[in-house]
């Protein structure tokens, strides 16, 4: 145990300096990642006005707070793995990490959090900006703290696993590309992006219970917005739990298939 | 004419080195077919609860959305790859042997890079504006597919000189392709129509990045719901911008110094 937290204690210093080398990097993504969920948030907020003030539930300051929840979970839950994975395996840059003695994903995991821990301040500032502009209503508790913060990090390991799972798949096709794209638009509808799930079509609804995206997003969005009873909480812990287990057998099983299968593309 | 001379030479050197990899094409025509499926599919969860979108009827978004994937497959097919081998040849120094050429060499660098498979944008963005044309019907008379005319041509114009002047300060900045990559990101803004966005954002969506003259403009004419006023404001807005650009390239241009061998 004592190895493993000297990797992500080096690749936490590593992955900093370099974050904070590639500024520019990190205001692009920055600005991607604010801006998605204020063109919902506006949109849901035309809709509703539109329509007499509320619709399904949300009126405007709920959309509000819906979409700025939205950007701090994101923001903690989000993975570039599956872009990178891409990359890695054609340009052979894989080759290596192959051969380190630890698992390649605790790299992984260690940059992902320290490149958050260096944008955090800044998602911060922006959902403090738009909570100035657009006047969310949080009607948020100590109780519902106490839920949102193991559900989040649940949320965090389970998009993290799955997407790392998912990537995967480059191992077996070049063409990553149109895979990842169906991911990403099945994740758009499904986990609660494009609207609060209580506004989509029953049948989509349905079929969000029981695939992953919805317990990465729209779960701990719900529950810190206060719209979910107790029962409906302790549920969809236990929901997030399982897939976390789930997530970690096929992860393993996949990987050792997926290492036999490597062959790295470039020079 | 000789611009259509050179850019179909450029579009025939991209069809080449890329009929290699055929399979592509039906790779690439899925993903723009998702990406389409998508924004429908968005709209239609919208207008399953309300009618009009600030003022927009369904017909008349599906027409902004196929404006969108045109004017997004032009900037892909030929403007944004050749504004970024701009900013890397300005880097690396081999600009030199494009300013030695007897063409105009701002021309050259507008097009000389062209990338095919964008096309499937093109073709699905046209489709969707002559089916949406279809379905708002006899609404759509000569004057308001003039105007559409018009207001595209201003659109692409301004979008053109946006990213000419971006690539151009290549010359002094030298990171400028990260600017590039914000434009992208903030284009997507533009599938909406920019009147439900707040002020601010308004104002950065018509005169920071100016997709709302690439996008909503048109689109709005295609509606019927453009006055001529903006028109004319739109075109003039693309005149002056198309000046500054080729005034800040003839800057640039003698600012320049092959920064390698």
């Amino acid at each position: 145990m004592k190895g493993l937290s000297d990797v992500y204690l080096q690749q936490l210093k590593t992955s900093l300096a370099a974050m904070l080398q590639y500024r520019a990097s990190l205001v692009i993504w920055l600005i991607g990642n604010i801006l998605e969920p204020l063109i919902y948030l506006v949109v849901w907020s035309t809709v509703s006005r539109s329509s007499g003030g509320s619709v399904g539930g949300f009126a405007e300051k709920d959309f509000a707070a819906y979409y700025i929840a939205l950007l701090l979970v994101n923001q903690v839950t989000y993975t570039w793995v599956m872009y990178e994975f891409d990359y890695r395996v054609r340009q052979g840059t894989f080759s290596s990490a192959l051969l380190h003695p630890v698992h390649p994903i605790h790299s992984d995991i260690a940059d992902n959090i320290s490149s958050k821990v260096v944008s955090f301040p800044f998602v911060l500032a922006a959902a403090a900006a738009l909570s100035a502009i657009f006047h969310p209503a949080f009607r948020t508790t100590a109780v519902t703290v106490a839920f949102f913060i193991p559900a989040l990090a649940l949320a965090f390991l389970v998009r993290f696993l799955v997407e790392w799972t998912a990537a995967l798949a480059a191992f077996w096709t070049t063409r990553v590309n149109a895979i990842n794209q169906i991911y990403f638009i099945s994740a758009l509808f499904l986990s609660g992006q494009i609207a609060p799930l209580s506004l989509l079509p029953p049948p989509l609804r349905v079929v969000a219970m029981f695939l992953p995206f919805r317990w990465t997003i729209g779960f701990p969005i719900e529950l810190i917005l206060g719209r979910l009873t107790r029962a409906q909480i302790l549920t969809g812990l236990a929901v997030q739990v399982v897939w976390l287990l789930a997530a970690l057998a096929l992860l393993r099983i996949l990987w050792r298939a997926s290492v036999r299968k490597y062959s790295a593309v470039g020079a | 004419m000789r611009f259509l001379k050179l850019w179909l030479v450029y579009l025939r050197v991209g069809v080449m080195g890329e009929v290699a990899y055929r399979a592509n094409f039906l790779l690439h025509l899925l993903e723009s077919a998702l990406e389409l499926g998508t924004a429908l599919a968005g709209l239609a969860i919208i207008f399953s609860h309300t009618a009009t979108l600030g003022g927009w009827r369904p017909d008349e978004l599906v027409a902004l959305v196929g404006v969108y994937f045109l004017v997004g497959g032009v900037i892909g097919l030929v403007i944004q790859p050749s504004m970024e081998q701009l900013t890397e040849a300005v880097h690396d120094g081999t600009l030199d042997f494009t300013l030695t050429k007897p063409e105009d060499a701002q021309l050259l660098v507008s097009v000389w890079r062209v990338e095919i498979w964008k096309l499937t944008d093109v073709l699905m963005g046209f489709v969707v504006i002559v089916i949406s044309l279809a379905r708002l019907g006899e609404r759509v008379g000569i004057r308001e597919a003039a105007a559409f005319a018009a207001a595209i041509l201003a659109g692409g114009v301004i979008v053109y000189s946006f990213w000419m002047i971006l690539a151009t300060s290549a010359f002094w900045l030298v990171r400028v392709e990260n600017i590039l990559v914000i434009f992208q990101s903030v284009y997507e803004a533009g599938r909406w129509p920019v009147s439900i966005y707040p002020g601010w954002l308004r104002f950065a969506l018509r005169f920071l990045v100016p997709v709302a003259f690439a996008i909503t403009v048109p689109a709005q004419a295609l509606a019927g719901r453009l006055t001529w006023q903006a028109l004319l404001g739109a075109v003039l807005f693309a005149a002056a911008l198309f000046t500054a650009a080729r005034v800040i390239w003839r800057m640039g241009i003698r600012h320049y110094s092959g920064a390698s061998s």
